[in-house]
């Protein structure tokens, strides 16, 4: 997983309450054994006409924001559907940090999963970064410092310690869990004793 | 002190608290399915790792599988694939595996309970939202992603913070035709669909404790369109007469102390919840869905919402979306709306009791000349049950389509799809766009208001019907 520690660019907003994950991937693009060139499949029915063609209109298929890291969006991001493809059509068009009024919880998970940052802020300030979006104008995420920069504005952000440390230094989870093998096995033995049916 | 139900079984699986309170947790039975799982076998076969605990692990192909004749194999080479892969995997990794033509195969969260692999104060996991299913037996289920998938497939444990609680309580009798489904519809349109986030939801009260075990499994199934990841149903003596022989259920000595501790786990009486919602049951009516998210639900007598009587601009302006796409207009009457495909299945309402509902509606009728419709049981066992039962007759003499189970319509994966523009009264669980197809336009509803619509080719009052 790769490490977060600071992002910079002209977010991309989508200004949309409650997209789904059958609207951020939909079904035709899990038959895939892979993890990687999701981003064919991203928002695809909002992306691309019935043949196939993309809409210019689009804002990922517009300058400048076909290069955007950031993904600026509406409450309740990312319900619906587990798939973890959903980040991973995200992360494979490039899209790093998503900042939103909030999430569903199982989204929220995968994104740490995939060294994505979810950020959640109040609806005003979500405004502000919107117009900026819209004005093609820069923002900068310091995760480091919980820090949202645009322009003279600086809104701070919450961030489980936890997982900013593992956003930071890319650490994957199963090599932690690991390190607490013998919990686990005198989890087990007495687990078996007790509930041996288990 | 005082505990929940939900915290009895969290406390029961913590294997390590961090000073945080982030816990790692034991995971007492991991569902896996072809969609979800081949990144992360994948990952640990890159990591040179194995699967720690293969007996509490179950795995079957739904998603993809086509729900016509089987012998004709999988057309599409990409799903074919995904369930080769899962085939390749379940042998190399050692796990139990029901392959498409073995009759206990069927949707992931209709076998679980099926086979009795799902039991009370467990830990369930499944990479699949609908996971919440499991709680109606009062296992703490819930939905992961495919990087859990595999964290739990190589540790058999999950890191997790503990949810809130908030406990729905649904008392007095249900109105007559008034459905389990209807209980979850009302109650997301309720508390919208991230109104539970954040929670487990625990459901309470004697229109909960009424329900059959199916009725209970429909509302925890629906949990998660609330933004809840779990739902949890206090186990009592129903719960247990339903798991008792189950092929994967305790037996003999076991089978006591499993009860025995079983009977300890609902929430005790001074339990304080984070949220308490009472709903009656009598306010409750059969509801449809008119546009593209759970919460945007109504009772049958409803007519269209018109998008200048909601003020919020971001809630008007999903509004205008939905009645776009879903191609209504504001002040139609519900039982106006015409259909063209009525689709009983999924793991919301495709239990043998879903489609003894249905078929007592549709028995001696036919459908509506413009309406395809089909049944697509849950599982093996269930259309077996079925056919017993001589319900395939009914449906197959009223013009449905009988079909072999999986997942199906309720999100298209396989062959079954709606066209764009069509429009289909459907028992499944999720109305967004695109689910059923691109551009297609879903209504949810109980499985007797389905079979009814199918006979009228309207969405219809099972009431007056
Ligand atoms: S029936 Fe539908 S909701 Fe249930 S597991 Fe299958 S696809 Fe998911």
């Amino acid at each position: 997983m790769q490490a977060f520690v600071k992002l910079t660019s002209i977010p991309a907003a989508l200004p949309l309450i409650n997209i789904d994950t059958d609207m951020i991937i939909p079904k035709q693009f899990l038959r895939t054994i892979k993890r990687t060139g999701l981003s064919a499949g991203l928002f695809y029915e909002m992306r691309f006409d019935e043949q196939g063609n993309p809409k210019s209109d689009f804002v990922l298929h517009r300058e400048p924001y076909t290069k955007s890291t950031i993904l600026v969006t509406g409450d309740n991001f990312g319900c619906g559907s587990s798939r973890e493809h959903a980040p991973w059509a995200l992360l494979d068009f490039g899209i790093r940090c998503i900042i939103a009024p909030s999430y569903s919880d199982i989204f929220f998970n995968n994104c740490f999963k995939n060294g994505i940052l979810p950020i959640s802020i109040p609806q005003a300030q979500l405004d502000e970064l919107t117009a900026a979006a819209e004005e093609k104008r820069e923002i900068t995420i310091d995760l480091e410092q919980q820090k949202i920069v645009c322009g003279n504005s600086v809104y701070t952000f919450d961030i489980d310690p936890f997982r900013k440390h593992c956003l930071m230094n890319g650490l994957d989870d199963i090599g932690l869990t690991l390190e607490k093998e013998s919990l686990i096995t005198s989890y087990e033995q007495t687990r078996a004793q007790d509930k041996p049916w288990l | 002190m005082s505990q929940t139900l939900f915290e009895k079984i969290w406390n029961a699986h913590i294997v390590h608290k961090a000073s945080d309170g982030t816990c790692l947790i034991y995971i007492d039975r991991h569902l896996v399915h072809e969609v979800t799982s081949p990144q992360a076998f994948e990952g640990l076969r890159m990591a040179g790792r194995k699967v720690r605990n293969v007996g509490a692990t179950l795995a079957v192909a739904d998603h993809n599988v086509p729900t016509t004749n089987r012998a004709l194999g999988i057309k599409d080479p990409e799903s074919r694939l995904q369930i080769e892969t899962l085939e390749e995997n379940v042998k190399a990794f050692g796990i139990t595996y029901f392959g498409m033509g073995d009759v206990r195969q069927g949707i992931v969260h209709i076998i679980g309970p099926e086979q009795g692999f799902t039991q009370p104060g467990m830990t369930i996991v499944c990479g699949d939202s609908h996971t919440s299913t499991h709680g109606a037996f009062g296992a703490l289920a819930f939905g992961i992603g495919t990087s859990e998938v595999e964290h739990v497939l190589a540790t058999q444990t999950l890191i997790q913070k503990p949810a809130k609680t908030m406990r729905i309580t649904v008392d007095g009798d249900l109105p007559e035709f008034v459905t389990a489904k209807d209980i979850a519809l009302h109650l997301i349109g309720l508390i919208g669909t991230s109104g539970g986030t954040g929670y487990v939801i625990e459901y309470a009260g004697s229109a909960i404790r009424n329900l059959s075990m199916e009725g209970r499994m429909t509302i925890c199934n629906m949990t998660i369109e609330a933004g809840a990841r779990a739902g949890l149903i206090a186990p009592d003596d129903k719960t247990f007469d339903y798991i008792k022989d189950r092929p994967m259920a305790p037996q003999g000595a076991d089978w006591d102390k499993a009860v025995a501790w079983w009977k300890s786990l609902p929430t005790d009486d001074d339990a304080i919840f984070d949220q308490d919602i009472h709903i009656e049951a009598n306010d409750i009516a059969p509801s449809v869905t008119w546009g593209t998210s759970p919460q945007d639900v109504l009772p049958i007598t409803g007519v269209i919402p018109n998008p200048d009587d909601v003020s919020d601009p971001n809630k008007r302006a999903s509004m205008i979306r939905a009645l776009d796409y879903m191609g209504l207009v504001s002040g139609t009457k519900l039982t106006d709306v015409v259909i063209d495909k009525v689709f009983i299945g999924s793991c919301t309402n495709a239990r043998i009791e879903d489609l003894r509902a249905a078929a007592k509606i549709v028995e001696g009728k036919k459908i509506a000349s413009h309406v395809q419709a089909m049944v697509v049981p849950g599982s093996g066992l269930v259309k077996a049950q079925a056919e017993q039962e001589g319900l395939d007759h009914v449906f197959l003499e009223a013009g449905f389509e009988w079909r072999e189970p999986g997942c199906s319509l309720c999100l298209g994966m396989n062959e079954d799809r709606l066209n764009a523009g069509e429009r289909c009264a459907s028992t499944s669980n999720r109305n967004f766009e695109g689910r059923q197809g691109r551009g297609a336009r879903t209504h949810l509803l109980s499985p007797a208001m389905a079979a009814a619509a199918a006979i009228t080719g309207k969405l219809t009052d099972i009431r007056e019907f």
